[in-house]
This record gives structure tokens, C-alpha cells and sequence, in this order.
């Protein structure tokens, strides 16, 4: 797989240091799924994370932690702490935790012209929702006022300048006004990921003039 | 051969260990000239220091593949209070930061298995633990992970490759240390939660070069071994 778009290098920092919305981590854990190249990155950065653990002031722990510690490693980790494991499908297993299962198992609800949309469960300073955009079909226009990250999972899109396949990321904030148009070859699916309520303008997305071409 | 010994065996016979000293002086070459006596220094300490995390290393084979409890106790005393203290320093009280620190160690011993030393030092691995429930317990946000590769790490990575991480892991340290003390403090506080997504786009310069490559080559054989 070859991915051109890739995570910015604040976003992978900030991924490694823990400080990312809920909904953003997810989009990072997604791509880097997909991308060797974000993962070296990320993990370079956990090096960093490492490096402060190993030169931090150390504070000493009570009497009898080790003892304490011991003792409790014959009990085994609790359920929540064991990840089910899905098997790697069009949804890379972080986002297959949250849907809870691949695509046939995505709730999906219509907002116009076949767009679908499901919005995942994840804290509330950040927004990720799937959208499935029919071959062909423009998404609604809309602003936003923060960063939105948008990862694509099947098919592809075009905006303005670009085309993005599968495990490419396109980030706009919120100074671009976009309208990304699913590419004929196949329903595009994409994860999309907003710091800021995201706003539509219209809810009848266009059809592109050259799908109606055809 | 006893892990160990075979450690310290590579220790000894890889070239590459007297040789290191060539990524630190090329990263800060044009700052040789006043700080020669210091890069010096930070290469002796960066030695023994790798020497060091590849004795970690060790330690944690013992405790993934003997369930090895004096294993762990030696990793414990050396990282628990340094999780306690990074816990502390990320805004949690004593208290928690200490509870927090038995979790990351038990969870150390039961997920030892995943523990990959060609892509991560102990320190390291140990961070990404404490990160996790750092924001599990002060957050309670769960933190999405990315899918593991296939089949995790091998069972037995090339010693070599083990001992060129550590090295990098160093150089990156020593590195980092001679950082000027204001990009290193934005650094420290982006680690410890103190800094926005903008604020951590405007650092710049970390030395991230040679060890995102090592890592880069250590997830390319584990992707050929999958095939």
C-alpha cells in the first residue's frame, strides 16, 4: 500500500504524549495502522516519553510496595483490560473496538442523497464519525471552526488539489472551505475526526457534474 | 547460552558499540568546538548508560519467558518510583501516582509478552504503560491503540538489533539533553499534558532522525517475517 498523506508531526507527538482528544487518538491509532512510516514516528516519540521516565526526579514508593506489587501479580488482569481481538478487515481493529465489529456492523444513518453517517461513542472535546459517500457524490458543503482529520478507509476521495486513498489522511482547519468528492471507482468511507461542532450549509449534497456525465 | 551472558557476549564483539560515537557529533557538529568536553562526556555516560538499558532488556526476558520474580523485583525498585515521579509531574497526587505505578508494574508482568526490544528500550515501553493509564485515571478516557502487527515480536530478536536500539535510545537522550534548556522544558511540559496541540506544533528540532530509522528497519523485518 502506498500512502501519500500522511499525520503531521505535532499530531503524532501529541498522540505519544497522551494530551489528543479521545476521538483524535482514535483517528491517529487508525492511520498508523495502516502506516508503518506514522508508527516508527509515533514510536520515536514514545522514545522521547522514555527518556523523561529514565531522567525524571525519582519519588520513593511506601514500605511494602514491592511486597504489595508481588503479591498481586498471580491475579490475573481484569476483563476490561483485555482488548477483544477483531480480525484486521476495511476497519482497522481500533476503530473495529468502537464500531464493534467491521463494516456490516456500522449503524449507519442517512443525512441525504445516499451520504450516510454514524458517530462513534468517544468523550465529548472531540467528534469521529464514519461517512459513507456514494461513488461519485460530493460530500454536503460545511465549515468548521477547529482542525478537522478525515482518514480514508475504502474508495477515495478528490478536494481541491488532491486525491486520497485508503490510510491517507487529509487535515483542514478551519480556514478551508472544502467540499470532497468521492471518487466514481467505489462508495468512499471515511473516518472524520472535528475538534468543533461541524456545520452544514445545505443538506442536499451535489452530484458531480462528471458522474452525471457518464 | 544464558541470555545474559550472550548480551554481554554482543557487547563485547559488536564493532558498533566502540564505534557509536558518530550520530551524536554529526547532529551537533557545528557546536562541537565549545562543547567537545561535554559531547565527550555524554558519549562515556551514553555508553554505559546503553550497557544499562541492555541489562533492562535482559531482565524483562527473564521475566517474559521464567516468570521471573526476582526479575522483577530489579525492575520494579529501579522503575517504580521513576513512574511515580513522572505520574506526579503529569498532575496526579501521591497517592494515585503511587497506586498507578503498582498498576503499570503489574501490568509490565502480565503483558511482557508484547514487550519488543528492537523497537522499544524498557524505559520506553514502560512509558507508553504510564501514559495509558494516565489517561485512563485522569482523564477516564479510554486511549485507542493501533492494531498490534500480526504476530507481535519475535521470541528472539537479534541480539544485535536489541543492542542498536539501546544505543539509539541513548544517543537520543544525549541528544535531547543538549537541547537549550527552553526547547527542552516545551518538551517536557508537551510529555507531562502541560502543553495545547498548537503549542506542540511550534516545537521543532527534536533529534528523532536515526532512531525513527532503526525502528522503521525493525518493523520492516517483522512485516517480512509475517509473510
Amino acid at each position: 500500500m502506498s500512502i501519500k498523506h500522511h499525520l503531521d508531526d505535532a499530531t503524532l507527538m501529541a498522540y505519544a504524549a497522551g494530551t489528543l482528544p479521545e476521538a483524535f487518538n482514535l483517528a491517529v491509532a487508525a492511520h498508523v495502522s495502516l502506516c508503518d512510516d506514522c508508527r516508527a514516528a509515533v514510536e520515536s516519540y514514545d522514545a522521547v516519553g522514555g527518556t523523561l521516565v529514565d531522567s525524571v526526579a525519582v519519588a520513593e514508593l511506601s514500605d511494602q510496595s514491592l511486597e504489595r506489587a508481588l503479591a498481586r501479580l498471580d491475579v490475573p488482569l481484569g476483563e476490561a483490560a483485555v482488548r477483544p481481538s477483531f480480525k484486521s478487515g476495511t476497519l482497522p481493529e481500533p476503530l473495529q473496538d468502537y464500531v464493534g465489529g467491521d463494516l456490516e456492523s456500522i449503524k449507519w444513518r442517512p443525512i441525504g442523497m445516499g451520504v450516510k453517517q454514524a458517530i462513534l461513542n468517544t468523550s465529548r472535546d472531540a467528534t469521529a464519525r464514519l461517512l459513507y459517500i456514494p461513488a461519485g457524490v460530493a460530500m454536503p458543503d460545511h465549515s468548521h471552526g477547529g482542525t478537522e482529520m478525515t482518514l480514508v478507509l475504502q474508495g477515495a476521495f478528490f478536494d481541491e488539489d488532491d486525491r486520497f486513498a485508503r490510510g491517507d489522511v487529509e487535515i483542514a482547519d478551519g480556514s478551508v472551505t472544502h467540499t470532497p468528492i468521492a471518487d466514481i471507482g467505489e462508495d468512499c468511507i471515511c473516518l472524520a475526526v472535528t475538534d468543533a461542532p461541524l456545520e452544514f450549509k445545505g443538506w442536499l449534497p451535489r452530484i458531480m457534474q462528471r458522474f452525471v456525465g457518464i | 547460552m544464558h541470555v545474559m551472558s550472550r548480551i554481554k557476549c554482543m557487547l563485547v564483539t559488536t564493532p558498533s558499540l566502540q564505534s557509536s560515537r558518530l550520530p551524536v557529533t554529526l547532529m551537533f557538529s557545528d557546536r562541537c568546538a565549545s562543547q567537545e568536553h561535554k559531547t565527550s562526556e555524554h558519549e562515556k555516560l551514553s555508553r554505559q548508560q546503553a550497557t544499562k538499558n541492555v541489562e533492562w532488556v535482559a531482565e524483562m526476558v527473564r521475566v517474559r519467558d521464567q516468570r521471573d520474580r526476582k526479575a522483577f523485583a530489579a525492575l520494579f525498585t529501579h522503575f517504580a518510583p521513576r513512574i511515580k515521579g513522572f505520574l506526579i509531574k503529569s498532575g496526579a497526587d501521591a497517592a494515585m501516582a503511587e497506586e498507578c505505578a503498582q498498576d503499570v508494574m503489574t501490568t509490565l508482568w502480565h503483558k511482557a509478552a508484547q514487550f519488543d526490544p528492537t523497537r522499544a528500550s524498557v524505559a520506553t515501553w514502560i512509558f507508553t504503560i504510564a501514559r495509558n493509564r494516565r489517561i485512563d485515571m485522569l482523564r477516564r478516557q479510554r486511549r485507542p491503540e493501533p492494531e498490534d502487527l500480526t504476530w507481535g515480536p519475535e521470541p528472539e530478536p537479534d541480539q544485535a538489533d536489541v543492542i542498536a536500539l539501546a544505543q539509539e535510545t541513548d544517543q537520543l537522550k544525549a541528544a535531547m539533553e543538549m537541547l537549550p534548556d527552553v526547547q527542552r522544558d516545551l518538551i517536557e511540559k508537551a510529555y507531562f499534558g502541560d502543553l495545547s496541540q498548537a503549542e506542540i506544533a511550534k516545537i521543532t528540532g527534536l533529534p528523532l532522525g536515526t532512531i525513527k530509522s532503526r525502528i522503521r528497519l525493525a518493523l520492516d523485518r517483522l512485516r517480512h517475517a509475517m509473510k
